[in-house]
């Protein structure tokens, strides 16, 4: 196993950050930690790059304990924190070189392994890092984690506040080095970013909903959901949620999400129950349940 | 039904030197609307909206929000829009209560008026077991759906907000569009700033701005039928790469 964490419990003060939490990553896998803002997805990177002691629990990052074997974890592994943590008034390539530095190489000995990433921003290597903009940073700061060669790649909210346009391309990037052999651990807020890795875990308020592959996840959806439309939004959430055979009723875009109790479900009655509660344009028809349909069913 | 126009924007530009960050943009927003405006970072919504909500005057073109000119009646449209951001919400060492009342004095309310609003926004919310927490203790989700509230007690014409629902967790996020779409049917005309393209989807309308211009304006539905994609974010990323 390239990550292999169990029985992880974190704790500040009384806040539970995370706990009881296990899984493995397997050697080259794109694994991704899905879930909102305070979920727990940034503690358990900062317990796997060892710079937060677990309460209980054990955890290996290739091979090594986070406790006993810190150090060799530290060369082992590339880290991009969610927050900008590159020196802001050295240059581009100041930056690089400083990381390759540290780490006792140079920019040269693992430029394979940048090449691609750093050409879209050498032609900026003389600015300073804070000047850069959001996508380039980013860029900036994914080279910096891999200009030591690391088997394993910490990515914790790496398109957050980015741009559709550059997380696409972040995306492409990531699969181009999981092929170099890289294992990668990304988290994200973004429930269409999951079916893009390998497994996922799902995570909420410190615990994990489920780990499998974003298609297992969905086919595990137990009920058939039917895409509701009307010509008034808040009047046909209100109207389904006091009809008496909901199971649930989520807005998703221009429709909402029902599901119903009832193995019998006829799309007619409740076509006529909306229809007279005074909405018209109705449509109904069936739907397929993506990674938020699961995730909340999975978090009710 | 012909719903009166509630911003109006003509031609609207601002120019940086001989950079125009927003370069002569023309549309209109409906009372009760959700208009969703978007773009990519850089693509100069934040400057528009300055303009919109009167804290920078535009370089030439028109635009009146709420019926006031954004060149001479800046005072008067502050006093009729609200602002939320996901950035600043609330003030996390004031509890639920001391925000509201604070925020109702900010925007002018009677003490009477503030007291009505203020338990009749906890009770609308269900906050009745915690409004004398602090509300840097409260989560999240909670803190976004209280900050709308805020945003809207000074009963605003519009209600401009930025990036509202980033990093909340889904459930939490249907609640909160649940209030904005109770707020649009009530005549709110809701402003939604974003790059999240899947908060896109939930609005009436959407505009997208590309270096300064608009791009594309329409309904999700129909922007997705003209560029033969599912989705908003696919959208995004034609138009983004048709300009390039």
């Amino acid at each position: 196993m390239s990550i292999s964490l169990s029985n992880i419990s974190k704790s500040y003060k009384k806040v539970k950050a995370v706990q009881d939490i296990s899984f493995d990553v397997e050697p080259g896998e794109l694994f991704g930690l899905i879930g909102p803002d305070g979920a727990g997805k940034t503690t358990i990177f900062r317990i796997l790059t060892t710079l937060l002691i677990p309460d209980e629990g054990t955890a290996t990052v290739a091979g090594f304990d986070v406790v006993e074997d810190y150090k060799a974890i530290r060369n082992a592994v590339g880290y991009m924190p969610g927050r900008f943590s590159l020196y802001q008034d050295l240059t581009v390539e100041e930056n690089l070189t400083f990381f390759a530095t540290i780490f006792g190489t140079t920019i040269e000995e693992n430029y394979d392994l940048i090449e691609d990433i750093y050409v879209q921003i050498e032609p900026f290597k003389d600015r300073r890092a804070g000047k850069l903009s959001g996508g380039m940073k980013q860029k900036l700061a994914l080279c910096c984690a891999l200009i030591h060669k690391p088997k394993v790649l910490f990515l914790d909210e790496p398109t957050t506040g980015v741009d559709p346009v550059s997380r696409k391309e972040f995306w492409e990037m990531l699969k181009r080095l999981q092929k170099k052999g890289i294992t990668i651990l990304v988290s994200t807020p973004y429930m269409d970013e999951a079916a893009l890795c390998d497994r996922i875990a799902l995570i909420q308020d410190g615990e994990i909903l489920d780990i499998d592959t974003p298609k297992a996840i969905v086919s595990k959806f137990p009920k058939t959901i039917y895409n509701v439309g009307a010509n008034n939004m808040y009047k046909l959430i209100q109207a389904l949620q006091s009809y008496k055979h909901l199971y649930s009723v989520f807005p998703f875009g221009e429709f909402v999400h029902y599901t119903d109790k009832r193995d019998s479900f006829q799309i007619a009655d409740l076509k006529s129950y909306l229809q007279n509660k005074g909405l018209a344009n109705i449509s109904i028809e069936a739907a397929q349940p993506n990674i938020e349909d699961a995730f909340m069913e999975l978090a009710k | 039904m012909k719903k009166e126009n509630v911003i109006v924007a003509e031609e609207l530009t601002k120019a940086f030197g001989d950079f125009k960050a927003v370069n002569a943009i023309s549309f209109e927003v409906k009372k009760g609307e959700i208009f969703g405006f978007l773009g990519a970072n850089g693509a100069g919504k934040t400057t528009a909206m300055k303009m919109l909500i009167g804290i920078s005057k535009p370089s030439s073109g028109q635009a009146t929000v709420a019926g006031f000119d954004v060149y001479t009646q800046t005072e008067s449209i502050k006093k009729n829009i609200g602002y939320m951001s996901q950035k600043f919400a609330l003030y996390d060492d004031l509890t639920v209560k001391e925000n509201i009342t604070f925020f109702g004095g900010i925007y002018g309310l009677s003490r009477a008026k503030i007291k009505e609003k203020r338990e009749q926004l906890v009770s609308e919310l269900g906050l009745e077991n915690i409004s004398n927490k602090l509300v840097g203790s409260l989560p999240l989700g909670w803190k976004q759906k209280l900050s709308f509230s805020v945003s809207l007690l000074h009963e605003p014409k519009i209600v401009f907000l930025d990036e509202p629902t980033g990093g909340v967790d889904p459930i939490t996020r249907r609640q909160f569009w649940e209030m904005i779409y109770k707020a649009a049917d009530q005549g709110t005309t809701i402003f939604v700033t974003t790059h999240y393209m899947d908060e896109a989807e939930y609005c009436d309308r959407v505009s997208i701005m590309v270096e300064g211009k608009i791009e594309a304006l329409d309904t999700p539905k129909k922007l997705k039928e003209q560029f033969k994609v599912d989705s908003m974010n696919d959208v995004f990323l034609k138009l983004a790469r048709n300009i390039e």
